[in-house]
């Protein structure tokens, strides 16, 4: 089970590699990671995507949430959600490909960032699905480099993850 | 009045009122060595090697219920202290340890004596710090005895580079701590203890378990008196021997791999478990697939991450033991309500005939000693009342077996970790907390030579601890299990090349007596512990052969324990189970 955590950690050196040595010491996976600072600078959101079972995400929430630096999670997978990741994409791009990239790139409603006489860099923004899918249109040879920010998430509606 | 970091360290410790700080000075935790010359408010007991400084402090800690100090410098100093953290972590005992730390303006350059020891230590600490800050330096002290002893306790670091301790700035020790990310529940939901009390009291075949977190909470009297108020039959984790009198009829000895006959089959066969500060681990529990079929159990600890880690349970309470069960005590009391008195009778009959098994037995000799022997005359001629601790092995099964402790923190022995070596330097931070009782380190030949060089320490200190040393000339558990488990291919674990320990022990200037027949065992041990004044390092040559009974084989389920050799199953083959 794909199982989105929030967590609202104490900005300090450290309490990034105290989560991540969480995970590594007790066999917990982890597809991706995001942490930065929040509007309040003291304090870090990290959010992470893992899986595993029931009882495997209640013990990584428990155990997460025994972690001194750790001030508050939330499993957002328990209730409607949404998330989000960026990528960034450098495509090759001549003669007749330019146009047609472009096409697919307004399709996905990505916006080209950067250009030059062989290749475009293409900003997308989305859940995972639609990330693969845009990656997925594109022909493999024409892909020359590309960086994903792993998920965001945040609830929807009134309730959220606050102090 | 400014004060450099070092004074600032060494008051903020009077202010926190540490007796004994057990360390070993270096480099980086020199300025701090030369505050701590010139005050006495606190004592720095200077050990051999810093595994011996934590397990020092460790076992003062077990001891007292107070937090233990270590003090030591970079680099070695640090990553010498990690079996003694990562020890004291396994059985939640709260420690502060302090490590000196190479110059700020070093870190990173791989300097002298540097080592990470805030990333080296981070899997088996409660929390760390680095001081980046002599500003920051009052308030992190204070915050790592607050996490070390509140919640579940544990060990917490704090890395001090060199600079820090020359630094100034003004004294000011704060009196509270408050911090948003860190706030233990010691209260257990109302709720969930009134559903706990009827559970308890629809109970036919009841049994109550209990581990560490009844003697780390103090919970041990409540217990006890709920425990009989009821009338059902409790058992104790290694870790939680001497929260429940060892010589109560209601008591049914240790469970588990090497526990009783009877209180695994009660565990096996209840249907109703009182789980309180134990966490269900695997020399507990063995196969979880077959553990206690028929059980609906509650479970009370303070770490919400304990309660159904391993086994699922129907009613979880987290909160502090002694709380949870003076409430639950309370709760009963109003109900006005008793357990089933009938079906109780039953149950005890049924334990009662396991009992009659004598699952402990052990066969007398008069030409060699038994060890099992040697513990029981420990027991008889203190009264069940002194301080024991112990090594790793066989001889900490046989003490945990046939030492029927009556009181908690009696029993000092590294339950989680399993470090050979902790018994000695333990024995020395108990001893410091006590000098007038009676305090015993039980132990192997093996073992003790892991941490043998605290005898200097012990000499250093005027430390009159007694060490029984059940001397087999084997790693007596490890020869067991190969004797079982590998067709008794012995790959390494006899003792070979000993040093003569009554000489080693003279050397170090305290006495040796070496036992080798069953008749002297009693006298040698009486005239010991009569010697007020002296560390006497009794040498027993134990019969080698002896094994562990009873035995739950890793990964068997409770109701295959083996009692006697007679009753092993001809064709055993775990090996890949261990």
């Amino acid at each position: 089970m794909r199982r989105i955590i929030s967590i609202l950690l104490e900005n300090e050196a450290g309490a990034l590699s105290r989560v991540a040595g969480l995970f590594s010491a007790r066999g917990y996976n982890i597809q991706s990671l995001t942490v930065a600072p929040t509007e309040d600078d003291t304090v870090s959101r990290m959010t992470l995507v893992t899986t595993g079972s029931e009882r495997i995400i209640e013990q990584i929430t428990k155990q997460l949430n025994k972690l001194v630096d750790v001030i508050k999670l939330v499993d957002l997978t328990e209730g409607p959600h949404i998330e989000r990741e960026m990528m960034l994409i450098r495509v090759r791009a001549v003669a007749e490909q330019r146009e047609e990239i472009k096409r697919l790139a307004d399709i996905f409603r990505g916006r080209i960032i950067d250009v030059s006489e062989t290749a475009f860099t293409v900003e997308l923004t989305g859940t995972g699905n639609k990330l693969e899918a845009f990656l997925g249109a594109l022909p493999r040879s024409s892909i020359l480099e590309t960086v994903r920010s792993g998920v965001s998430g945040i609830s929807r509606g009134e309730k959220g993850l606050r102090i | 009045m400014e004060l450099t970091g070092a004074e600032i360290f060494v008051k903020c410790l009077a202010d926190e009122g540490v007796e004994f700080i057990f360390g070993y000075p270096g480099g980086a935790a020199l300025h701090i060595y030369d505050a701590i010359y010139r005050q006495d408010a606190v004592k720095h007991i200077l050990v051999r090697h810093e595994q011996g400084a934590t397990h020092a402090a460790d076992g003062y800690a077990r001891a007292t219920g107070r937090p233990g100090c270590v003090l030591v410098t970079s680099g070695p100093g640090a990553t010498n202290t990690i079996t003694g953290i990562a020890t004291a972590y396994m059985d939640s005992i709260p420690l502060v340890v302090f490590t000196g730390q190479v110059p700020s303006m070093l870190i990173g350059d791989d300097a002298f004596q540097e080592v990470d020891a805030v990333g080296i230590s981070r899997p088996c600490v409660k929390h760390n710090f680095l001081v980046k800050d002599v500003r920051e330096l009052a308030s992190t002290v204070k915050k790592a005895f607050y996490i070390a002893t509140t919640g579940r306790p544990g060990p917490v670091l704090v890395d001090i580079p060199k600079d820090i301790t020359a630094h100034r700035c003004a004294y000011d020790y704060p009196e509270s701590v408050s911090m948003r990310s860190y706030a233990p529940v010691t209260r257990g939901h109302q709720v969930q203890i009134k559903k706990a009390v009827e559970l308890l009291l629809s109970a036919r075949r009841p049994i109550v378990y209990t581990g560490g977190g009844v003697i780390l909470a103090e919970a041990s009297g409540i217990l006890t008196d709920l425990v009989r108020q009821l009338g059902f039959p409790c058992t104790n984790t290694l870790m939680g021997l001497g929260a429940f009198p060892g010589d109560d009829p209601l008591f049914l000895g240790m469970l588990g791999m090497h526990g009783t006959y009877e209180a695994n089959l009660a565990m096996h066969e209840c249907d109703v478990m009182l789980a309180v500060g134990a966490r269900f681990d695997d020399r507990v529990t063995g196969d979880l697939n077959k553990f206690s079929p028929h059980a609906r159990i509650i479970h009370v600890d303070v770490d919400p991450s304990s309660i159904s880690k391993n086994v699922p349970v129907e009613i979880p309470i987290v909160g502090s033991a002694d709380l949870v069960l003076a409430e639950m005590a309370e709760a009963l009391r109003d109900s006005g309500r008793e357990p089933d008195k009938e079906a109780l009778a039953a149950w005890w009959q049924r334990i009662a005939e396991w009992r009659g098994k004598n699952s402990l037995a052990y066969n007398h000799s008069d030409t060699v000693i038994k060890p099992q022997y040697v513990i029981e005359k420990l027991y008889e001629l203190t009264g069940g009342d002194a301080y024991i601790t112990s090594d790793v092995g066989q001889h900490q099964m046989w003490a945990a077996q046939h030492y029927k402790f009556r009181k908690p923190r009696r029993w000092i022995n590294s339950g989680g970790l399993g470090t050979m070596g902790f018994g000695l330097p333990a024995a020395m931070g108990v001893k410091f907390a006590f000098p007038d009782d009676q305090v015993v380190c039980v132990t192997g030949e093996a073992s003790i030579q892991m941490c043998i060089q605290e005898l200097s320490t012990c000499k250093q200190y005027d430390l009159p601890i007694k060490i029984v040393n059940l001397n087999n000339r084997y790693m007596g558990m490890v020869r067991q299990w190969q004797e079982f488990f590998y067709d008794r291919r012995y790959s390494h674990s006899y003792m070979d090349a000993l040093p003569d320990f009554i000489k080693l022990a003279e050397s170090y200037g305290h006495s040796g007596v070496r036992v080798d027949s069953p008749a002297d065992v009693e006298g040698a041990l009486r005239d010991a512990l009569a010697r007020k004044d002296d560390l006497v390092f009794l040498d027993f040559i134990t019969d080698q052969t002896e094994n562990v009974y009873p035995m739950i084989a890793a990964g068997k389920g409770q109701n295959e324990i083996i009692l006697k050799p007679s009753d092993e199953p001809s064709e055993i083959d775990e090996r890949e189970l261990a």
